[in-house]
């Protein structure tokens, strides 16, 4: 029962990571009805910015805002460079062109830093606090949490509060009548992608560190449980993507804690097969029944 | 005379390449409102279409307000004071009619005019008030209808371009719906250009009248005249 | 007619592969015994590749997984030729054995991915097939008794045959088998294009519900294109083992998959001749990037972070570019070259070239709504 307490509060932590980084998914799913397939790579890149931002300065929190930035700059110019030029008729057309911009990125990054893990600091322990006799969280679990949570709640209240949050989701359900409102449709792409990019770079400076540290392909792995949550969670849905994120770190914390071997990938897969058999539109997610 | 606000002279446009539009004339006086009428495939739409960009224009002049209108991004127009409700009403029903209010005044600088044309909107279209926060999908068709114009209105437009408001209406809350928007424009000078297939309907209201059939206009009279011209109605609008 | 005019294109397929097979024997006699082998890899990639144009460009299914699948061919392939060699087998049944192991078994792990994504649309069946890609490591490592871990298996491999003489290079060999497997499956999946099931398949991609509507089972049709193309990178990836005389999964990496799919894209998404382009990039590609980061890298630590990742870059940047700028790739572009030169001029429609390889969709169906 202990150790079920412990695996389940880890769970919730790593899975506040996939969860945001599913979230990152989902704005820009929901913006241009297209998976951004090179997340995991625009935010291993940020990873690198942070690990060399914290290296020259000594701070990790000037490392974490430059992430934040990068990924902001990074995933707005993908969208302003590059995914705008694609012919969007056809829906693989965009995810050649992200799986292209993952070789690229993946490249650049092995070219400039090597293929060598470069290991990076956390700014709390990382050892779990007791209560009684029972390890629960470590202070970093703690920072992990709040952050997402922060985060995530920073960006309900500015989609559903804010004037530019409302103009996003007018963008992003219903483009054509937005235009005829007088909102920038493509500015308000290029924006989602750059949310996207800040919060996939905080998902990932958040995980990375925990474990071997900044690689090229660092994130391959979380970009896939974040692409599983945001699909069992449906990847229309905010919340959805939440909750799939948090499952999916549950389900990986159980599966290596109770059977202590390397067989959380197939377990996902198993889940992934799962729900597209059984509810493809995902737990919370919904086909957008439009009026005609 | 003063020179109409919205003015069309030899408009052709049509879907990449081929005209659905030909040749179409048409004035539309401030403060009054213009209904054009025809059957199913008469281009009513595709004119609406055309004088917002969104289809291809490939003869002929649009002037709004003194100045060219084609070439004027979609987006831009509202600004310029066109606002238009499309076919089907449009109203995102993924957001709340309080929100899908706001929409419309979002590009607003002065946001406390907006949020007075709002408390008008509201005054105007009273069914709206206790469906404030309600999801669009959730709303009738009478209650979409009115939040689709409503959300025309706050932004203060000048002309209102109006897609078939019967559509699927009961001809009850239409006529209510027509007879606030007139009673709207008496009070405001507002200029709506009307598309519509329930001729019975759009006459009551219009000061003047169009008949499209094919992409060209075959009549133009005041709406009293067209109204009342039994061999036309037979003619081109098929009852 | 029409049975006539499919039988010709059956001869006609039939000849070419003969004309090509005889070709390449003689080819094989003036290559020098590593560009023999470099032939045999391309024709190993070819029969995964040609498989894989052919799900994206006539099914519209996208898989990031066929890296994986040809992992899983090459396994079935060093498994069976294990217990083969325990139980004292020799001879070409050592060979071929093997082989059909690797294509059966991923046929079927391809029908149960196809199953599940025959109801997919959008980015649903790229996810599943990319999680493929990290659960066959993983795999291997969780077995690592039977699979040998990240060291992986070796795979017995005879030489050739005493009856081609003494000197004969194991190299050209190996070129031989590869070809001639790559052969038979261009010749199969060209006739496939072709047949019937080749026009529901298209019929399907273009539009299910018409398609349901004329009488086409829409998932059924799916799952098969799954199946056929997880059946060739099974055997292409089998080919693999058996000319490396070994396999791990370091070999089926996530990019291993990324560099299939953009043989496909730079050959012509679709079409089977291209396909033999982006196998023939995949081979030299990494040739030339590693000569050009010896002459770039001024340093030998550079030239090593050079090596591989600047292959990396060039497939990226191709990838984008094709995709942005010549979405029908180097067969599109060669066909519609051939179409602007002159020709003599012939009686009547050719029956053969104009169908040969046709990925053209609807385009942008918005000018066809009609005016309410």
């Amino acid at each position: 029962m202990d150790r079920f307490l412990f695996l389940t509060v880890d769970g919730l932590a790593r899975g506040a990571t996939f969860a945001a980084f599913a979230l990152a998914l989902v704005l820009i799913w929901r913006g241009a009805r297209l998976v951004n397939f090179s997340q995991g790579a625009m935010a291993a890149a940020t990873t690198y910015v942070a690990y060399s931002v914290t290296t020259a300065s000594g701070s990790y929190w000037l490392g974490l805002v430059a992430a934040v930035v990068a990924g902001l700059v990074i995933g707005a110019g993908t969208e302003r460079l590059l995914m705008r030029h694609v012919d969007a008729s056809q829906p693989l057309n965009t995810v050649i062109v992200a799986l292209g911009l993952v070789l690229v990125i993946q490249a650049v990054l092995g070219i400039l830093y090597g293929s060598e893990y470069r290991p990076m600091d956390v700014p709390f322990s990382r050892t779990p606090l007791s209560i009684g006799d029972q390890p629960l969280l470590s202070p970093y679990d703690l920072f992990v949490l709040g952050t997402v949570v922060a985060v995530m709640a920073a960006l309900g209240w500015a989609f559903t509060r804010t004037d530019l949050g409302l103009t996003m989701r007018a963008a992003a359900f219903a483009p054509d009548m937005a235009r005829l409102l007088g909102v920038d449709v493509r500015r308000m792409l290029t924006l989602s992608w750059g949310v996207a990019g800040a919060v996939g770079a905080l998902a990932a400076l958040l995980i990375v560190p925990t474990e071997l540290g900044a690689h090229p392909h660092a994130t391959d792995l979380v970009f896939v449980y974040a692409f599983t949550a945001a699909v069992v969670g449906g990847l229309d849905s905010p919340v959805g993507a939440v909750v799939g994120g948090l499952g999916v770190g549950l389900v990986l914390s159980y599966v290596s804690g109770y059977s202590g071997s390397d067989i959380s990938a197939v377990v996902i897969l198993g889940v992934l097969v799962a729900v597209l058999l059984l509810k493809p539109s995902g737990l919370l997610g919904h086909t957008s029944a439009r009026v005609v | 005379m003063t020179a109409p606000l919205l003015q069309v002279r030899g408009l052709t446009a049509g879907y990449g390449g081929a005209p659905v539009l030909h040749d179409v004339e048409l004035d539309v006086p401030a403060g009054s409102i213009v209904a054009v009428v025809g059957a199913n495939g008469a281009g009513k739409t595709s004119l609406l279409r055309a004088l917002c960009g969104t289809i291809g224009v490939t003869a002929g002049s649009i002037t709004w307000d003194g100045s060219e209108l084609s070439g004027t991004r979609t987006e831009d127009l509202v600004r310029r004071g066109i606002a238009h409700v499309p076919e089907g009403r449009g109203v995102i029903t993924e957001l709340t009619v309080e929100e899908n209010l706001r929409l419309g005044h979002v590009w607003r600088k002065d946001k406390a005019d907006g949020r007075r044309a709002t408390d008008e909107v509201y005054a105007m279209f009273e069914p709206l008030v206790r469906r404030r926060g309600s999801a669009g999908h959730q709303l009738s068709g009478g209650e979409r209808q009115m939040l689709a114009i409503g959300r025309a209105l706050v932004a203060r437009p000048r002309l209102l371009l109006l897609d078939e408001p019967s559509l699927g209406l009961a001809p009850k809350v239409t006529a209510q719906i027509m007879a606030l928007l007139r009673r709207r424009c008496d009070e405001t000078g507002l200029t709506v250009l009307l598309v519509e297939q329930n001729v019975r309907s759009a006459m009551s209201i219009a000061d003047h009248g169009v008949v499209l059939s094919l992409g060209r206009v075959v009549a133009s009279d005041t709406a009293e005249r067209i109204g009342a011209d039994d061999d036309l109605r037979h003619a081109y609008l098929g009852f | 007619m029409l049975d006539r005019l499919s039988h010709h294109t059956l001869l006609r397929h039939l000849l070419l592969t003969l004309v090509a097979g005889a070709a390449l024997v003689a080819l094989t006699y003036g290559l020098s015994p590593y560009r023999s082998y470099q032939l045999a890899t391309g024709a190993a990639y070819l029969c995964a590749t040609a498989g894989l144009t052919l799900l994206v460009g006539l099914s519209g299914q996208l898989s990031l997984g066929h890296g994986a699948l040809m992992a899983v061919g090459a396994y079935a392939c060093a498994l069976t030729s294990a217990e083969l060699g325990d139980a004292g087998t020799t001879g070409p049944l050592l060979l071929l054995l093997p082989l059909a192991a690797a294509v059966v078994v991923t046929a079927a792990v391809g029908g149960v991915v196809g199953l599940a994504g025959a109801r997919l649309h959008g980015p649903y069946l790229p996810e599943l097939t990319l999680t493929l890609t990290i659960v066959v490591p993983s795999i291997t490592t969780t077995f690592a008794d039977r699979l040998g871990g990240d060291q992986g298996l070796s795979v017995l491999v005879e030489p050739a045959p005493a009856g081609l003489g003494a000197t004969f290079p194991l190299e050209r060999w190996q070129a031989w088998i590869a070809c001639g497997a790559a052969l038979l499956t261009m010749f199969l999946l060209a006739n496939l294009v072709h047949s019937r099931f080749g026009r529901e398949v298209r019929a399907v991609r273009d539009d299910e519900v018409a398609a349901r509507l004329a009488g086409i089972d829409v998932a059924r049709t799916k799952v098969l294109v799954f199946v056929v193309s997880a059946a060739t990178a099974g055997l292409g990836g089998g080919l693999l083992a058996v000319l490396t005389q070994a396999v791990s999964p370091g070999g089926f990496s996530l990019a291993f998959s990324l560099f299939l799919l953009m043989a496909v894209v730079i050959g012509g998404i679709g079409r089977l001749a291209g396909a033999v382009w982006g196998a023939l990039l995949l081979v030299v590609l990494p040739d030339l990037t590693t000569s050009l980061a010896d002459r770039v890298g001024s340093s030998p630590a550079l030239a090593e972070r050079l090596d591989g990742n600047l292959s990396l870059l060039v497939f990226g940047v191709v990838l984008i570019v094709v995709t942005i700028a010549f979405p029908q790739g180097i067969q599109g572009l060669l066909s519609s070259a051939a179409a602007r030169l002159p020709r003599p001029s012939r009686p009547g429609p050719s029956p053969s070239s104009p169908t040969r390889s046709s990925p053209s969709r609807p385009t942008s169906t918005s000018s066809e709504s009609i005016d309410v």
